[in-house]
């Protein structure tokens, strides 16, 4: 199960923050801080999995993440997820909002959160890739190939 | 009016829009909390317009704002105004606000109950899509219950799209209204199979979240999902199913033998990185729970070990992360295997990524031994110096002590070595684990006797220096540690080289600033120290000496009894009271020491975790029960229960503060260095470690030793641990020499002259000796403890409630008598007419699926009757009553799974024996050993609820007939209701490696029992095997038997004759057996109910007898399952431990039983209508009790 998603940007500004489970606002922004901190301190060679441990839930759950330009896309899933499917997942939400947007950027994420029924596009991409039959996305078949080409983020300054 | 439109629409010109809101925002960067609280007020003006779209940008803009951390839940009534807004781009925003808003205690949610449901059968899918979305993430208990028949019949809706929403949502709603699952599950099923791949992978994963909870309810499932795994290419798919495997596996040995093939195939021939890992996985998992004695298994742990080497060498961190995880899977079952990577885990401690460093520390707690312990201690401490987060420190720190003290410090040979690591460990500054690092070294001070002087030096050095662990604020965490200290001092004080150096220490005017609870110990143990002074002084007649350490006291403790802290300030002015006594004493010349000391006579032992849990209660104490009835609700609410010794301990573990700088560091450390060097009492003063290595028997010729005398102890900059690491060193050599003499010495006598060849023998583990004869004391348990070890579960998981029999109705539903009973009750309620109802209110949809789904429809009324009444219900509780008709109900529901609960157990055995026939019955031994064994293995996945019942060993109501080297025949006797017959199934396997054909059966027929044979045979003529046996294969007969008087057990003689053919030819053979009706075999499973249960025992025209067996220690409930499954017995009723129970035979005969259980003992009382038949089943059941 996905418990969160958070985007957030190079300084730990939300962009777009959804919880699957509820904590009270204070406590999400919290969440989302923490786990900034945690995600920035990490180069972007080393792996993309975090122990959330005392964020979420528990031990059971774990922070997957990718950075792109300046946005970090950050899904807290618990063990009953493919940590490297999920990472898989990220690309194919980024690419999914490529596509909404052309070319996405972070500016896009901040003035159209509306648009385009962006927030309802985790979900939506959710269950994107969890429908496709991944033969008929060439780029998919590996769930986990991870050389796959990140989309040209322009830079937000 | 009209105008009023026109306003708003102008206004709405005005009106900030997101955009404008968030480029605000970010124009107003140096205000920005005064701009939000600006715009929070616009939109509060804005909402308190009538038009919709003005409200719904204001929500839209309050969403945002929630994401930024404002709270919005002021605005939940407006957001249920927008959410039932007519145009669905507002509708969305509505839901959307209240899907991130909305939350079990938002009070307006049941207001929205009606407005979800017509969302929900609205005509366009996107508004049911938009309402499945948003009530995922508010959905309470309520509304699922409202709403769960209305998801369930978009389950079957005509769109992909809704199905697939749908039945995900299913899950929450089975979270937060269990009682919706049982209904809900076949048609959560047949989604397995749907035509929509989308839908399909819904379902699977809907099943795989549940399953992951509460495994054992869907082993049923798994030829179902094995068929999916084979026939499946979506990858998303088959490893949810392959992960759902390894949760099942442990619950079904043989479900991971056939797992094995086709996930090694996998392994093989996927490119897909994560299929493959799970894939291995999930074989890591099969293969614990297979792991007692599965020699052809190395294979697929090698291949296992070997796929992860190759993720942990590559050169991607996540494949290398994922690697190590694996890695420590197998470590806990085969830690051999894992071990001859040591070289790669060890190399991975030195990764830059702290994630796979510390999955890497993780595997070492697997590979130390007592050969290894001190280098891989060694080489982390170096890791904790060089560490620069403190996280990873702390869990570096943690990890030393659970490697070290890892099963009762195994792998420990020398004490004196660890207490110096956790000394060392002591100078970390800033890390929160200065509680660890204390409870082991009271730990180890109090189980480990002969270390205590030892110790006790080290930690009057430690106390001695207290001003250096406790001054700087950084080290609040760390200042745990003098509680330990302080408290091994105190206890052990006799060991004390200086004891009154110490005491000045302890009563040092800095220990008032540190924490309260170890100021109190502080206080406490100066007390202790103070008592073994005064009697040694005492005892060496110095009156002045003692009189001096008494005034000492006297004039120190007044800092405690000023002290903020309660406990601190009581304990103080005790004792500042009693000293003040002994002080009149002592000017008296009246020896006191004596009774002071006597005052903390006797030794405090270890006392085990659980110990407290496991007292028994007393008979008689109810622990419930209010010893004075509660005063009113107003008195006791103003003062709420603290936590008055935790709070303490908590506050601390709360702010960490910021490290210091470098150089301060360094000044630090430089400070402290020169304290230990011109300090007289560090090291020194402990008797010299080597002293006790002379003591052991012909050492002392070795010259070695000479030389590690000289080795000076105090080598500036050198940490003192490693000292014992090159002493140990030189000890194990020592030992080996030791050893070697001896050996060449006996070699000498058995052979003179002969010279020794070959290379000095490798040091095992065995080899290495402890250096102290260490008794490592056990832990205490109260007396009579409770062997039970069922209390690590939480009560509190979410997921316990979900813990449901989902095979039952489909095996014996029509049989359940509480079901039975349930529907003609709910014949009086009103609901069968309100099911149409709902029907048409719901269904606006074209006519063709109305058709389709009322054809469905028809077909669950037959299947589940029961399920309909459950979900039904909920049709009508909108209506303010509604409470009133469901509580009952679900009461209802509750008894009824509890009974099913206890009848079910049976049934689910007989099938799963069905199941075995196609296996060898040689393997059912073994694998039912394992299925114990795996109950056992650390990797158990999560197994909640059932609290009650512990594990219940597999039974068997098949029993051997006879076996020769041929063939093996194993039989089952059933009885049924017809003609006085009853079925023996014989399962018949082939051990042999001939084919086996022409078998026949022939029985000796008594008097009472007969074989049925076909007609026109005669009573000599045997009865043929309708089935021949290849090499291997077993295979199940029936027969028919007749039988006049069941009262008493019957043996029938018979031989089974058959021909055995091979390639040299056929031979006849035959196996003689004996057939034994025991009367219970003439009991069917009939359910009673109740009422009829209590007329049949008030007819009065029963006997009865009973019976009482002792020494039982299984659980009641076990018990009772297996009274049902050997003697085919309902449970009527259970209260407590007690539970009636009825049976029939197949001639008719009633059978009432009253079984309690007391302590150690159970205790049946039997009515029957034939009394020889009751005391012989009587008999038979005492015979399985006592084997209980």
């Amino acid at each position: 199960m996905i418990q969160a998603i958070l985007v957030f940007n190079n300084h730990g500004k939300p962009r777009l923050v959804r919880f699957y489970q509820h904590f009270p606002e204070e406590i999400q922004q919290q969440i989302v801080r923490e786990t900034f901190h945690l995600v920035l301190k990490r180069d972007d060679n080393i792996c993309n999995f975090l122990e959330g441990g005392s964020l979420i839930g528990g031990s059971d759950y774990k922070l997957i993440y990718r950075h792109y330009a300046t946005l970090y896309f950050v899904f807290c899933v618990d063990s009953s997820e493919s940590e490297l499917g999920i990472l898989d997942l990220i690309q194919v939400f980024v690419e999914t909002l490529d596509k909404c947007f052309e070319n996405v950027c972070e500016l896009d994420l901040i003035f159209h959160m509306d648009k385009g029924g962006l927030s309802a596009a985790p979900a939506r991409a959710v269950s994107a890739v969890k429908n496709i039959n991944l033969p008929e996305i060439p780029r998919n078949i590996n769930i986990g190939d991870l050389n796959i080409k990140v989309p040209n983020l322009s830079q937000f300054v | 009016m009209a105008l009023k439109m026109v306003k708003g629409s102008i206004d709405r010109m005005f009106d900030k829009n997101l955009q404008d809101l968030v480029r605000g925002i970010r124009n107003h960067k140096e205000d920005e909390a005064k701009y939000i609280s600006q715009c929070i007020d616009e939109i509060k003006q804005e909402l308190k317009q009538d038009n919709i779209a003005v409200k719904a940008n204001a929500v839209c803009k309050l969403t945002y704002l929630q994401m930024l951390g404002y709270d919005i839940s002021w605005a939940a009534f407006n957001i249920i105004e927008v959410m039932s807004a007519s145009k669905f781009t507002f509708k969305r925003i509505g839901y959307l606000a209240a899907s991130q808003s909305f939350h079990e205690g938002t009070d307006v949610i049941m207001l929205t109950t009606n407005q979800i449901r017509k969302d929900l059968s609205s005509p366009s899918q996107y508004d049911t899509g938009v309402a499945l979305t948003g009530l995922s993430c508010f959905v309470t208990p309520d509304l699922a219950r409202d709403l769960a028949n209305d998801i369930m019949t978009l389950m079957s809706h005509t769109k992909p799209y809704i199905r697939k929403k749908a039945v995900l949502i299913m899950y929450k709603v089975f979270l937060k209204y269990p009682e919706s699952l049982r209904p809900a599950f076949p048609r959560l099923k047949e989604k397995l199979e749907d035509p929509d791949p989308g839908v399909q992978s819904a379902a699977v994963n809907v099943i795989c979240e549940l399953a992951r909870r509460n495994p054992k309810n869907y082993l049923s499932l798994a030829p179902l999902f094995f068929k999916l795994m084979t026939s499946s290419t979506n990858n998303w798919v088959l490893i949810k199913i392959i992960k759902l495997f390894g949760a099942l596996t442990p619950l079904e040995p043989r479900l991971g033998k056939k797992l094995i093939e086709p996930l090694t195939n996998l392994i093989h021939s996927t490119s897909a990185m994560s299929l493959l890992y799970e894939c291995v996985n999930t074989v890591i998992a099969v293969l614990i729970s297979l792991s007692s004695g599965m020699p052809n298994h190395s294979a697929s742990i090698q291949l296992c070990v070997q796929k992860l080497r190759i993720l942990i060498e590559d050169s991607d961190q996540n494949l290398k992360y994922l690697g190590l995880l694996a890695m420590s899977k197998i470590l806990k079952t085969h830690p051999k295997s894992v071990q001859s990577h040591k070289d790669l885990i060890l190399q991975c401690l030195d990764d830059k990524d702290e994630s796979i460093r510390l999955r890497a520390l993780d595997l070492l707690y697997g590979m130390v031994s007592k050969k290894n312990l001190m280098e891989i201690v060694k080489k982390l401490m170096t890791h904790v110096d060089k560490a620069e987060g403190t996280t990873y420190r702390d869990e570096l720190l943690t990890k030393i002590i659970d490697i070290c003290s890892q099963s009762n410090y195994q792998h420990i040979t020398n004490f004196e070595w660890y207490i110096s690591i956790l000394v060392e460990l002591t100078r970390l500054e800033g890390t929160r684990h200065g509680h660890l690092i204390a409870a082991q070294m009271l730990d180890v001070a109090i189980r480990v006797k002969a270390i205590r002087k030892f110790a006790v030096s080290q930690m009057s050095t430690l106390l001695d220096n207290a001003h250096l662990v406790a001054s700087s604020t950084q080290r609040n965490g760390i200042c745990e540690v003098l509680y330990a200290a302080t408290w091994i001092c105190g206890e052990f004080s006799e060991h004390l080289q200086e004891p009154q150096h110490t005491l000045e220490a302890m009563l040092r005017p800095k220990v008032t600033t540190l924490p309260g609870h170890i100021q109190a110990v502080y206080v406490q143990n100066v007390v202790k120290l103070y008592a073994s002074i005064l009697q040694q002084k005492e005892q060496a007649a110095e009156t002045e000496a003692a009189q001096a350490v008494t005034q000492l006291m006297i004039d120190r403790l007044p800092q405690f009894v000023q002290s903020a802290d309660l406990e601190v300030q009581e304990r103080a002015s005790c004792i500042l009271q009693l000293v003040k006594h002994v002080q009149k004493l002592q000017a008296k010349a009246v020896p006191v020491a004596e009774e002071v000391s006597a005052l903390f006579a006797g030794e405090l032992n270890p006392v085990a975790p659980k110990a407290q849990k496991k007292v028994p209660v007393p008979e008689g104490l109810d622990l419930d029960a209010w010893i004075n009835e509660p005063l009113s609700d107003s008195e006791s609410e103003d003062e709420k229960p603290k936590a008055m010794f935790h709070e303490e301990e908590q506050r601390q573990a709360k702010h960490r503060l910021p490290e210091v700088d470098e150089e301060e560091l360094a000044r630090r450390r430089e400070a402290r260095k020169q304290e230990q060097a011109n300090n007289p009492f560090y090291i020194k003063s402990s008797p010299s470690p080597q002293k006790r290595y002379q003591d052991s028997p012909g050492v002392e010729h070795i010259p070695v030793v000479q030389i590690d005398l000289s080795v000076p102890l105090k080598v500036p900059g050198l940490p003192l641990s490693d000292q014992y690491v090159r002493l140990e060193e030189e000890r194990r050599h020592r030992q080996r020499l030791e050893k070697d003499k001896r050996r060449k010495k006996r070699r000498d006598k058995e052979k003179k002259g002969k010279r020794r060849h070959g290379s000095l023998p490798t040091e095992s583990d065995e080899d290495i000796a402890p250096a102290q004869q260490v008794d490592i004391v056990t832990e205490e348990m109260p007396e009579n403890a409770l062997p039970s070890d069922e209390d690590d579960k939480d009560p509190n998981d979410p997921y316990r409630a979900l813990d449901i029999d989902l095979d039952k109705p489909l095996a014996d539903s029509e049989k359940l008598p509480v079901q039975k009973h349930r529907n003609a009750e709910n014949s009086k309620s009103p609901e069968k007419e309100d099911v149409p109802v709902v029907e048409k209110k719901s269904k606006k949809p074209k006519k063709k699926e109305k058709k389709h789904k009322e054809k469905e429809r028809e077909k669950e009324k037959k299947k589940e009757k029961e399920r309909k009444d459950t979900l039904s219900v909920n049709t009508h509780t909108d209506t303010a009553p509604k409470d009133e008709v469901v509580e009952p109900r679900r009461e209802a529901q509750d008894e009824e799974d509890e009974d099913q609960d206890q009848e079910k157990k049976p049934s689910k055995h007989k099938k799963k024996h069905k199941k075995e026939k196609e296996e060898r019955p040689k393997d059912k031994k073994r694998s039912r050993k394992k299925l114990l064994g795996s109950e056992e293995a650390p990797g158990e996945p999560v197994q909640n609820g059932a609290l009650e019942e512990g594990p219940l060993p597999p039974m068997s109501s098949y029993s051997l007939l006879a076996e020769n080297s041929y063939i093996k025949m194993t039989y089952g006797i059933q009885g049924s209701l017809q003609d006085s017959q009853v079925t023996v199934s014989i399962i018949l396997e082939n051990l042999s490696g001939s084919v086996l054909k022409s078998m026949e059966l022939s029985v000796l027929d008594s008097l009472n029992t007969r074989m049925a044979r076909p007609e026109g045979s005669s009573v000599h003529d045997g009865v043929p095997v309708p089935f021949q046996l290849p090499p291997g294969v077993s295979n199940e007969a029936q027969f028919v038997f007749t039988v006049q008087s069941i009262v008493m057990a019957q043996k029938l003689k018979g031989t089974l004759s058959f021909i055995a053919k091979d390639d040299e030819g056929a031979t006849h053979e035959k196996l003689d057996f004996k057939l034994h009706f025991s009367c219970s075999s003439y009991l069917t499973t009939t359910p009673c109910y109740s009422d009829a249960f209590a007329k049949l025992l008030e007819s009065g025209d029963l006997s009865m007898s009973s019976i009482r067996v002792d020494g039982i220690s299984m659980s009641f409930q076990n018990l009772l399952t297996k009274i049902c499954f050997h003697h085919h017995f309902s449970v009527v009723e259970r209260v407590d431990s007690c539970a009636s129970m009825y049976s029939r035979s197949i001639q008719g005969h009633h059978i009432c039983l009253l079984v309690k259980k007391g302590e150690n003992s159970v205790s049946v009382d039997g009515k029957c209508s034939d009394a020889t038949l009751l005391s012989n089943v009587l008999e038979e059941m005492k015979a399985t009790l006592a084997t209980c």
